[in-house]
């Protein structure tokens, strides 16, 4: 099993100007053009959109082959709300074939709903493309910091989400030897029907928790000696700073978004 | 020199055990001094992890006291700035190893201790520096072997600017190149920055390195002085379970044999000297 090749974050290093901006404005700028996808009413928004997030991949410097594999597990949800789309819009019929029809409506609502999955996800890909993972957990922890104040716990949640980034491989590692190990003892993963080998997963699954629970007590462990106690008077190694950048790049985004909100009241 | 840790009548037993269990320290008396390299070697059980664990207040005496420079441990306030002072590193290094780059886990100690980012930065690159690890400092730490990781490990403890370093059997679970880059990093800390090093090992050799050697059975103080006069107590060892050195072996079978041979050879070089010069 092909456990190493998980690619996970999917973080792309470079220094593209997308590389560089404030975590936290890009998390915003996400944060806003999704909001606009859901505001797009007809073909002036939506091509504005397109053309924007054309834009940003040829900025951010990363092939585009990356983007089309990371679109590749959605293609069949796309077709599929697309064949919908297609031929349950009433309207003004174009082609009628039994009870199968086409509209004219049709034909644009399935192109726009496409744009709009696509462009979706496109826009998250050039997020985590262009954010490390630690930088993401960073810029989200300082973005909810105001929710602390309603009790919310941002510091540990962000906590558990870098823990989990840092056992992620570590965890796959391990996966593999115990894979190894009931091989080696004459398991069978790979025939059967599909309870049989969701049976066969117990004597992996079982060994992975047991040594799960055993690291997180010696990660506590270490932690409490490494002098770990909340957030309360933690200092931070990486210091977020807003650089001109940044304001420029959300007000930019800003501007999208309301372009896109006239746009809308004009009906285009 | 000063006592850094000093032990008082401790003894040990944890609050679920049952009463027939005996407990797992047994009045100890114990006086670290500061800046040594002390190693305490035991059997498993012989309670020398749990000593360990005392010693940066992860547990607290169930009678007696003990002290770390100073500051009670049964004390919750003296509990941040007893673990600043003595740093831990563990067995496994993976679970020990908190953050996904390197030199974030390095600043991990002094970011909750609350130090300025610039000093941050400033301490982590001398800690990796100091361990050798500092051209690895954005790597992935799951991408490092176990002796790096060990490194790094304790890079992340220097980087607390502790006065002293507990490694509870930190070289168990790595290769031998990995053992000793371990050691030697070690030692280097100790003799270089006088850091005060507590090697909790079974491994004779390393704790052969030592200036002082505590030898733990039983939840109690064995033996305790030089690694020389420790090795030479032959059946008290070996009725603790512990082997002694090959040298220290080959020279007492000798003496058992009816040679005068002195028993206080413990590197290859000594002991082939000593045969060399009982063999005339």
């Amino acid at each position: 099993m092909a456990l190493k090749d998980i690619t996970l974050g999917q973080y792309f290093p470079g220094n593209s100007i997308l590389h560089r901006l404030d975590p936290r404005t890009k998390l915003l700028f996400t944060l806003l053009f999704i909001v606009s996808i859901f505001l797009c009413k007809f073909v002036v928004s939506y091509g504005l959109l397109v053309v924007l997030v054309l834009l940003l991949i040829a900025v951010s410097r990363i092939q585009g082959k990356a983007f089309l594999k990371g679109l590749k597990p959605v293609l069949f949800i796309v077709a599929f709300t697309a064949i919908l789309n297609l031929f349950y819009t009433s309207g003004t019929v174009l082609w009628q074939f039994g009870i199968f029809k086409i509209t004219q409506e049709g034909i644009w609502k399935a192109i726009f709903m496409m744009l709009r999955i696509l462009l979706l996800i496109a826009c998250t890909l050039l997020l985590t493309y262009t954010t490390s993972p630690i930088l993401l957990t960073d810029g989200l922890e300082r973005l909810l910091r105001p929710l602390k104040k309603v009790g919310f716990p941002v510091h540990e949640l962000s906590m558990m989400m870098s823990i989990a980034l840092r056992f992620i491989p570590t965890l796959i590692q391990e996966t593999d030897k115990i894979i190894s190990a009931q091989k080696a003892r004459g398991a069978d993963f790979d025939s059967g029907n599909l309870i049989q080998k969701a049976k066969a997963l117990i004597p992996i699954l079982v060994p992975l928790f047991i040594s799960s629970f055993r690291r997180a007590e010696e990660l506590a462990t270490a932690m409490e000696c490494r002098c770990y106690h909340g957030d309360e008077g933690r200092t931070s190694l990486r210091q977020l700073s807003f650089h001109s950048r940044d304001v420029i790049f959300l007000i930019f985004s800003i501007l999208i978004c309301a372009t896109v909100c006239v746009l809308r009241y004009f009906g285009l | 020199m000063s006592a850094i840790i000093k032990a008082e009548h401790l003894w040990f037993s944890y609050p679920d055990a049952t009463p027939d269990q005996p407990p797992i320290l047994t009045d100890v008396n114990l006086e670290i001094e500061a800046g040594s390299f002390v190693a305490i070697l035991g059997h498993n059980g012989s309670g020398k992890s749990t000593l360990a664990k005392h010693i940066n207040a992860l547990l607290t005496p169930t009678q007696g006291k003990l002290w770390v420079d100073g500051l009670d441990t049964s004390l919750p306030e003296n509990l941040l700035p007893i673990r600043e002072k003595v740093g831990m590193v563990f067995q496994n290094p993976d679970n020990q190893i908190v953050a996904s780059v390197v030199e974030e886990d390095v600043a991990f100690g002094p970011e909750n201790m609350g130090v300025p980012p610039k000093e941050i930065r400033e301490r982590v690159d001398r800690a990796l520096n100091m361990v050798g690890m500092y051209e690895f400092r954005k790597h992935s730490p799951h991408l490092l072997s176990g002796g790096q990781k060990q490194r790094v490990a304790i890079a992340g403890i220097i980087a607390m600017m502790p006065q002293c370093i507990i490694l509870d059997e930190a070289t168990a679970m790595l290769d031998p190149i990995g053992r000793r880059e371990t050691i030697d990093t070690i030692r280097m800390l100790n003799r270089d920055y006088g850091i005060t090093v507590i090697l909790i090992t079974h491994h004779m050799d390393e704790a052969a390195q030592a200036q002082r050697l505590i030898v733990m059975s039983q939840g109690h103080v064995l033996a305790d002085g030089t690694p020389k006069s420790v090795f030479q107590q032959v059946e008290l060892l070996r009725s603790a379970g512990l082997a002694v050195p090959e040298t220290t072996a080959l020279l007492y079978e000798l003496k058992q044999e009816g040679f005068s041979v002195p028993l206080d050879a413990i590197s290859d070089e000594d002991c082939a000297a000593i045969l060399a010069e009982l063999l005339g």
